[in-house]
């Protein structure tokens, strides 16, 4: 389904705030067709990279663009959408004129009652801004985004304040603009939301990539189990046995996350008799996430 | 949340044409600029009610002919010049700055508009929101003040007082790209009265002490005053050009600042 044409790229993007280094030689492209999620926790980057692939941000060093030129030519902008995370939106226009003043900008605008449609905005599209709720308000910023029709469509943080149900019916609504040939590029530090929706995920720490593939890859990449327990064996041994991908230590029990939970175990007891408080259960997605985020700090 | 099926593939698409579609954006950023501050009473009540009640009460309500002049007309000139300041950097300045520090112009930025309609949007804004401040006080002072002059000289007024907010709407982005959204206000309102007490909008300035009058000259607010001025025939006609080129004056060292302003924030932003 997705090509291998770029439609947005990073090329050794670094971003300096003062001291703060937001995002290091950052290499990354966004292929026409994909939904490419960006993954991490708050502060990795997620929102200086879309910033700068938008022509919002300027780079410190390397460089971003939008359909290989200039992100900040209006020629290129008219092919994106962008909902971004917003502090406050004026809040004494109604729904309906945020709508007309967006489809304005566009030279391929969808319909008011289709962008009314898409955003799931039926029935509210008199209310002013100001009178919405917190869900509702993130599904105008949506709508807004879809205005134009775009080519490329940016979710920075799209279903932040969404309950599940709405989550996932927005999940759906996403899957259904790509198969028409779009592509979308969205960052979330959920991994379900990465796993449900994208074709690609990349996951972002620091400032710096950490993984990059298919969510199943991801997921492989700490597949298996976690194991606790009290025990005297200390990490780096632990570290060193065959399966384990990563040791925690807190208040005394020993958190392990291993491709595969006997080995491990039989080696543990064989090492230390008096282990207790053995527990072996699966590893959760954000289980996974936070492994793979914990490895590039201990890298 | 059913239509996405129906949209169509990007080839099929028909571009909405029209040479006036640019046109059209720069109006409707004015249209809806003028919506949005005309249901926020926190903008309109102090930008044009608070003018209209101290003229209300120092140029209307309180003894006449004071100090040889009509002070009816003579504050009618001065509160429009501060009405006119105050629009201008409230809707600019505090404006700008809160949907700057917000994020809403990073939206903005994100989309093909052209950045000079944003502009353009707020100015026109503040060019129709002094006019009508200027004819609503130009009323009262006819109809409650007995103030009489030439239709000429009405016009004259008007147009002075609307054309001089222009150095002070460059001084709103001015503060709106150095400052926060939070400290917007603090800093409009920390310029904006002591400047306009100090340059004679309230008190007639032949009635300071001549020392703080020596020190008006130097406040853009003085010379737009005094321009007012010269109009109703208090202020010499001779002066007038030193007034015109003070404003310019101003006009051009906010917009510098602006300007410089703007570029600044380019290396964290692109503006």
């Amino acid at each position: 389904m997705s090509g291998t044409e770029s439609v947005a790229r990073l090329d050794h993007a670094t971003k300096r705030y003062g001291p703060t280094i937001a995002l290091n030689d950052v290499s990354l492209d966004v292929r026409r067709g994909e939904v490419l999620s960006l993954l991490g926790p708050n502060g990795a980057g997620k929102t200086t990279s879309v910033k700068l692939m938008l022509g919002l941000n300027a780079p410190t060093s390397g460089s971003a663009t939008l359909f290989g030129g200039d992100p900040r030519r209006a020629a290129n902008r008219r092919r994106v959408g962008a909902m971004l995370q917003v502090g406050k939106v004026p809040e004494t226009l109604r729904v309906r004129e945020h709508i007309d003043q967006f489809r304005g900008y566009y030279p391929f605008p969808l319909s008011v009652a289709e962008v009314l449609d898409l955003g799931g905005l039926d029935g509210i599209e008199d209310r002013k801004f100001g009178e919405l709720s917190g869900g509702q308000k993130q599904r105008v910023l949506f709508a807004l985004a879809l205005c134009g029709d775009p080519e490329l469509l940016f979710l920075d943080e799209p279903t932040l304040g969404f309950d599940v149900e709405v989550r996932r019916a927005f999940w759906k609504q996403i899957r259904a603009y790509v198969s028409k040939g779009r592509t979308v590029l969205l960052t979330t530090h959920y991994l379900e939301e990465a796993d449900a929706l994208a074709d690609r995920v990349v996951v972002i720490d620091k400032g710096v990539i950490v993984a990059d593939g298919s969510p199943s890859e991801i997921k492989g990449r700490v597949s298996g189990r976690r194991i606790r327990c009290v025990t005297s064996v200390n990490a780096t041994e632990i570290l060193s046995m065959t399966g384990v991908t990563s040791v925690a230590i807190d208040s005394g029990r020993t958190e392990i996350m291993a491709t595969e939970a006997e080995s491990v175990v039989r080696e543990l007891l064989r090492r230390d008799q008096s282990l207790a408080n053995l527990e072996v259960g699966s590893v959760g997605l954000e289980d996974a996430f936070l492994s793979l985020i914990e490895k590039s700090e201990a890298a | 949340m059913t239509a996405i099926s129906q949209l169509q593939p990007l080839a099929a698409r028909a571009p909405v044409q029209s040479t006036s579609r640019t046109i059209r954006v720069y109006f409707r950023e004015a249209k809806y600029e003028l919506l949005k501050l005309m249901r926020l009473p926190a903008f309109f009540i102090p930008t044009l009610g608070f003018p209209m009640m101290f003229y209300a009460l120092f140029g209307l309500l309180l003894p006449q002919r004071t100090s040889g002049f009509d002070i009816s007309q003579y504050l009618l000139a001065t509160y429009g010049a501060f009405g006119v300041i105050g629009i201008a950097l409230f809707a600019l300045g505090v404006g700008v700055a809160s949907e700057r520090g917000q994020g809403w112009l990073a939206v903005k930025r994100a989309s093909p508009m052209p950045l000079p309609a944003y502009f353009f949007g707020k100015y026109a804004m503040t060019v129709l929101f002094s006019a009508v401040l200027i004819v609503l006080l130009c009323l009262m002072g006819a109809v409650f003040g007995h103030v009489r002059m030439p239709a000429s000289q009405w016009a004259m007024l008007m147009v002075v007082d609307v054309l001089g907010g222009i150095p002070f709407c460059a001084a709103g982005i001015a503060v709106a790209y150095l400052v926060g959204p939070n400290s917007a206000p603090a800093i409009v309102n920390a310029f904006y009265l002591p400047s306009a007490f100090l340059s004679g909008l309230f008190i007639p300035a032949e009635m300071l002490p001549s020392f703080l009058r020596a020190f008006a000259q130097f406040l853009p607010p003085y010379h737009l005053a005094r321009l007012a001025l010269t109009v109703i025939g208090v202020e010499p006609a001779s002066k007038a050009w030193i007034h015109i080129g003070a404003l310019a004056g101003f006009a051009i060292l906010f917009t510098t600042i602006a300007v410089i302003a703007y570029r600044r924030d380019e290396g964290k932003t692109y503006g």
